[in-house]
């Protein structure tokens, strides 16, 4: 329950409501157990984009710097919406895949944890 | 004939006449119309009259003693100026700690100052009402020392002379400036807790020991001197803070719950803000004092436990989230390096990888941490800058609904993996850094889902430079942030190959040879 006390009548709006991104929605990523990246990135995308787009070149033009990128078995990975396991089709848009405004998707590569297994 | 002369008036007497005795209770209008705000917080004030004046300093010896500070200060400053002061640094690199750290106080100084006014004109007791106010211009007092401090080194070295636009804008200074604006919309009670107890009395010596004492071990008298011109008053500060706490907890028990909320929630809150402050003090400093970490046990765990010891006597209990706060010190001021370093574009401030002895002064500080995390990832990124690879991630960041500090910080218990919160209001999801910041949104959703976040309004086009086009073809919102910004680009990137550096290394020889 709200411990909001105010003197007068108190109703603004959200600042990220989904209808101030024209036609567009928020998405954040982050590579677990790869924290070099310091936070996860977000990025406004139409919910039809192909996730298998945000893959080839958001992901890679952040991650690849990172020696792991490379060794990524894609068949491996493992998705995460907030903290609810998911599986992601890449041939599917984000609407497709279930992802809405704000998730945050999170993906496991099982095996690479980091520069010498630092978690970095 | 014998002329009667009367006695002169005792400290306390006077200070009576000059305060107290200013005071009148209105008539024409109920007292409670005058003063709208003291009560709709919740807290109970029975006798505005029990309210101990800390400090009993009237406004004419205030004038006097801060006269005399003032003339004290200029003076060390010109003759600061006068011997060309910026040049003793013990290193350049020194200067970006003056950047990150005087780019971001005096906004936040100012603030300090509205919120104290406000208070003021607002309590009902003419002892807080006076001490307020008399914060209020301290306030105003370091935010004008700290330009003036700002525009010695302005003149010589890059990215100082825009921090009053930054302020609102820029995504670095969101933390500080959600922390006031937090505290400024809150009623004046919880206004007292978190600026005048949680920032001034639990965490002030965080703060001011990487300035004072940072600016005092790398040579920076000017800075220095501001330091402790501007700490002279924090020690009122300070006692106004806790007299509040303990006038509120004396008043009235229904007090307690709400006060323990508030300190739970400004504790935590200031002890994200100071992340950066720790950040500095491990990484900025060329000739450090000690680490966060140490800082940390002395000046929150040790003293923090004594004052909170102090206060059980009225049901206080030690904030929530003390113990994480513990477990975090080993950590935070890496995590927020690391994040600073890899945008060396987006701060007007450079960062740098640290030299091989600094590598082995983080080991020997943080044995339980430093080799075994930050260590290896510091030395692949040297390696890759030697490969020229310097580390630039082009991105913009995930934030904290609440705190507004990028959302960099490990689940407790497990340092290899990001801590994520997330919470959902009215159909939308919004996301936190921790549970604290959660709950202090759970508590007052209405307030923060209007939390300004720089990346999320960049997309939306709200950070755009004048004159962009947003009718164009190939309008991108967020595209031109560094514009927006005010950004200069010879303040950002990498310390190594700056101009700083080589104005520094070139004004230097030219004091020492021909």
């Amino acid at each position: 329950m709200t411990q909001l006390k105010t003197l007068a009548p108190y109703d603004f709006p959200s600042s990220d409501a989904v209808d101030n991104y024209a036609g567009r929605q928020l998405l954040y990523i982050n590579w677990e157990r790869h924290r070099m990246f310091s936070r996860p990135f977000v990025l406004a995308l139409p919910p039809e984009t192909l996730f298998g787009e945000i893959i080839d070149t958001h992901m890679t033009d952040c991650f690849s710097y990172h020696p792991d990128w490379a060794q990524i078995d894609w068949s491996a990975v493992q998705w995460l919406n907030g903290s609810r396991p998911v599986v992601l089709d890449r041939n599917k848009s984000l609407a497709d895949n279930g992802i809405g405004h704000k998730d945050l998707i999170r993906f496991i590569t099982p095996g690479l944890d980091g520069i010498a297994g630092s978690g970095y | 004939m014998d002329m009667k002369v009367a006695k002169k008036l005792g400290l306390k007497e006077r200070y009576t006449m000059m305060t107290r005795d200013l005071a009148w209770d209105t008539t024409f209008q109920p007292m409670d119309k005058v003063f709208p705000q003291v009560g709709y917080e919740g807290i109970k004030i029975h006798d505005w009259d029990k309210w101990e004046d800390p400090f009993r300093l009237t406004m004419d010896a205030y004038w006097k003693y801060q006269a005399e500070k003032e003339r004290k200060l200029y003076a060390i400053l010109d003759a600061f100026n006068q011997n060309n002061g910026h040049l003793s640094v013990t290193d350049a690199r020194y200067i970006n700690v003056l950047k990150l750290f005087l780019g971001s106080t005096p906004p936040l100084e100012l603030m300090a100052a509205r919120g104290f006014s406000m208070v003021a004109r607002q309590m009902v007791g003419a002892g807080p009402r006076v001490a307020c106010m008399m914060q209020s211009v301290d306030e105003y007092r370091h935010f004008q020392t700290q330009i003036h401090s700002i525009s010695n080194y302005n003149r010589f070295y890059n990215g100082l002379d825009e921090f009053a636009h930054q302020q609102s804008r820029m995504w670095y200074l969101s933390d500080g400036k959600s922390f006031f604006d937090d505290a400024i919309t809150a009623g004046p009670f919880e206004f007292m807790v978190a600026i005048g107890f949680a920032f001034e009395y639990v965490l002030t010596n965080i703060l001011f020991v990487p300035f004072i004492s940072g600016a005092a071990y790398n040579g920076d008298m000017a800075a220095m001197t501001v330091g402790f011109s501007a700490q002279s008053d924090e020690a009122r500060h300070m006692t106004l803070g806790l007299e509040c706490i303990k006038f509120m907890l004396e008043q009235d028990p229904d007090n307690l719950p709400i006060v323990q909320r508030w300190i739970d929630k400004w504790t935590w809150r200031g002890t994200r803000k100071l992340a950066s402050v720790g950040m500095m003090m491990d990484y900025m400093l060329p000739k450090r004092i000690m680490s966060f970490k140490e800082a940390w046990e002395i000046y929150f765990e040790q003293n923090g436990t004594a004052l909170f010891t102090d206060l059980a006597r009225y049901g206080i209990k030690v904030p929530k989230c003390f113990e994480q706060t513990i477990e975090e010190k080993e950590h935070i001021t890496h995590q927020s390096w690391i994040g600073f370093y890899m945008k060396p574009d987006a701060t007007p401030f450079h960062t740098w990888m640290p030299q091989p002895e600094e590598l082995d002064w983080l080991s020997e500080k943080y044995p339980n941490t430093f080799d075994k995390y930050y260590r290896p990832v510091y030395e692949y990124w040297i390696e890759q800058e030697k490969a020229g690879n310097r580390f630039n991630n082009k991105t913009q960041p995930m934030n904290c609904q609440v705190c507004v500090s990028t959302i960099k910080f490990n689940e407790p218990g497990d340092p290899m993996e990001m801590c994520f919160r997330e919470t959902e209001y009215k159909g939308e999801k919004f996301h936190f850094c921790s549970d604290h910041c959660k709950e202090i949104f759970e508590d007052e959703p209405e307030k923060y889902v209007q939390t300004f976040i720089s990346s999320h309004a960049a997309l939306q086009g709200k950070c755009e430079p004048e004159g962009t086009d947003v009718n164009a073809h190939d309008y991108r919102p967020g595209a031109r942030m560094h514009a927006y910004w005010r950004m200069d680009k010879r303040a950002s990137g990498d310390f190594n190959g700056s101009e700083d550096q080589k104005n520094f290394a070139k004004w230097r020889a030219q004091a020492t040879r021909n």
